[in-house]
């Protein structure tokens, strides 16, 4: 059933993220024709358009891209993991826990004398709440105890998170609160860029190996470990990876939830259900979402900073309750 | 014809009422409390000595009162209820923006309290010197007060020819228009505001790609806050410290330009300078 219609899918999604992440350079509030940006991209010199093309929109585009990669591959390689398909790092903790080791790195000052301490910082973050719901949900992530082992971190780590914004002498250290849990890629810039790219190509170089390990997962674990799966080892890489993914994109961007849910869950089908086929097809997938997204904040509201979780939450919780409907008919 | 006509009716009750409800100047308070740190300034500026009993916390902030030092020697309070009430005030300031919670308490306790509205151009600071002067029964003071101000203004105001461009940028990318204090500094130093010709003269947020492309002759930045948040990192964005280089560049001190009173001519004098210097250029 696969054959051709596998490198099709792929074509045609990397042509999606071409086209929209050429949308994303060419959206926002000056309101420039499309000829004129591409060109003052090009340029060299210092006037005042090829800053803002090159020192605003590019670096915006550039994370929207490789957040949504993160996304969608964290999402698409959590889900073949634990065989769960409501498992996705915005659910179980992960991303609030890597915001909560970015806010601690920023608030403490550690970021400031040592850029890359913020996106090591969210990595911590991330790690160590993967691990705490793989020993609380247990290594066959039953749905139950993998939903609420997610819901208390989560609690949890918003709940330190809101406690250190709260106990900053800034006075708008508190408005931060919504970036954290909704996030945005308003106004960043290159550095967030250099900061959170290397990480996100660390987890992807983890994780991209271990895919054909998730295919033999599907069969259960006893016949991945007797077809040469060394479970141990799978588990080590797969949590590294995801928290190196997520850890540098909440890093840049704050908590954007929902994409690691809907993308690999829309994608499934169309690769034959193989998580090594989903895995780089939902990383596509979530780039073009993000990046959709980010559009989108800038139509609607320009200027105002719409959060990007707002519209990922929007499309994605009606979906999450469908699944869990879907979920409790089959009787799992 | 009616609406104009309403507006002279309101006019007029503005002109008479307020005389109707002012309590015939009898006693002036003896231990008046300032919960705001707007009005804990003009009360220190112009109360009798031992008059005002406690200003609040901010007024002793450097940071943000222009009269930290004076602040100084007196107790401060938090603008809570208890604690005002404990300090046995006969008259309360309060700025519009204090919490209506805590007046409406005060109000129960038959604390009688002064709510002095936000001054956002020279006439807002006018009328709340002289309402100043005449609730705390000090209204000679007030007088000689605006004279002063009026002739330190009047000092200040000589912009002439073509008005250079300004921006103002703070925190969250905010920009203040002319319908605000920030806005009416910049406008009496003798800059035209770019947040006006963008269509945002009561202030808003301003994304840095239209900052920059709106090509401002001058910078007014906010002022940086201790420790971090996320809503200043624009302030060091890349972009924006392009745009500050080969142009000037001023900061926004909350002491001078937060309260309306005489202080702001401080700021006014400051960008006066950047625009002199600006001018001077050939």
């Amino acid at each position: 059933m696969t054959g051709p219609r596998y490198p099709l899918l792929m074509a045609a999604l990397s042509t999606l993220v071409a086209a929209l992440f050429l949308a994303s350079l060419l959206t926002g509030p000056a309101g420039i024709g499309p000829g004129e940006s591409l060109a003052a991209l090009f340029r060299g010199g210092d006037d005042l358009l090829a800053l803002v093309m090159r020192e605003l929109r590019l670096p915006r585009a550039i994370l929207g891209l490789l957040v949504g990669a993160a996304l969608g591959m964290a999402g698409a390689v959590l889900q073949g993991f634990l065989r769960n398909p409501l498992a996705e790092p915005g659910l179980i903790g992960t991303s609030a826990s890597a915001a909560l080791g970015a806010v601690l790195a920023i608030q403490t000052g550690l970021s400031a004398a040592f850029p890359l301490g913020l996106p090591l910082a969210a990595l911590a973050g991330a790690a160590l709440s993967v691990l705490l719901v793989l020993m609380l949900a247990g290594p066959r992530g039953g749905t139950l105890a993998l939903i609420l082992a997610g819901i208390a971190i989560s609690a949890l780590a918003g709940a330190a998170t809101s406690l250190v914004l709260n106990l900053s002498p800034n006075p708008f250290a508190i408005n931060e609160i919504v970036f954290w849990i909704m996030g945005s890629l308003a106004d960043r810039s290159m550095l967030h860029v250099w900061i959170a790219a290397p990480f996100m190509g660390l987890g992807f170089v983890l994780i991209w190996p271990m895919r054909r390990a998730l295919n033999a997962l599907t069969l259960g674990e006893d016949a991945a470990a007797s077809s040469g799966v060394h479970l141990g080892r799978l588990r080590l890489m797969l949590v590294a990876g995801i928290a190196a993914l997520i850890g540098g994109a909440t890093a840049v961007a704050g908590t954007v939830g929902f994409v690691g849910l809907v993308v690999p869950h829309v994608l499934r089908r169309a690769v034959g259900a193989s998580p090594a086929r989903l895995v780089p097809a939902a990383a596509l997938g979530g780039a073009a979402v993000v990046l959709a997204a980010d559009i989108a904040v800038r139509l609607i509201a320009p200027g105002r900073d719409l959060k990007l979780g707002v519209l990922t939450a929007l499309v994605g919780a009606p979906f999450f309750l469908h699944l869990i409907l879907k979920t409790r008919r089959e009787g799992l | 014809m009616v609406r104009r006509l309403g507006l002279v009716a309101g006019l007029l009750a503005g002109l008479i009422l307020p005389g109707f409800f002012q309590p015939a100047a009898a006693e002036p308070p003896r231990r008046v409390l300032s919960m705001n740190l707007c009005t804990d300034q003009l009360a220190m500026m112009l109360a009798a000595p031992g008059q005002l009993v406690s200003v609040s916390y901010l007024a002793q902030d450097p940071s943000a009162s222009a009269m930290a030092a004076e602040a100084g020697r007196l107790p401060v309070n938090h603008g809570l209820a208890e604690e005002i009430f404990l300090m046995r005030p006969d008259l309360v300031l309060a700025g519009a923006w204090s919490t209506p919670e805590t007046i409406r308490l005060l109000d129960r306790l038959n604390i009688p309290v002064e709510v002095f509205p936000i001054e956002i151009d020279i006439a807002g600071i006018r009328a709340n010197i002289r309402r100043m002067g005449a609730v705390l029964g000090r209204e000679a003071q007030a007088r000689a007060m605006l004279a002063r101000f009026d002739a330190d203004l009047a000092r200040l105001s000589d912009a002439q020819g073509p008005r250079p461009r300004a921006a103002l940028y703070a925190a969250n990318g905010y920009s203040s228009g002319s319908d605000s204090l920030a806005g009416e500094i910049v406008a009496l130093a003798g800059f035209d505001n770019v947040a006006d010709e963008l269509g945002l003269p009561s202030g808003g947020v301003l994304p840095l790609e239209t900052l920059l492309l709106s090509d401002p002759d001058l910078l007014v930045e906010g002022r940086r806050y201790a420790g971090h948040a996320r809503a200043q990192e624009v302030l060091d964005h890349p972009a924006l410290k392009a745009l500050a280089r080969g142009r000037p560049a001023e900061v926004m001190s909350d002491p001078d330009w937060v309260c309306g009173n005489p202080h702001i001519l401080r700021a006014v004098s400051q960008l006066r300078d950047a625009r002199l210097a600006l001018q001077a250029r050939p």
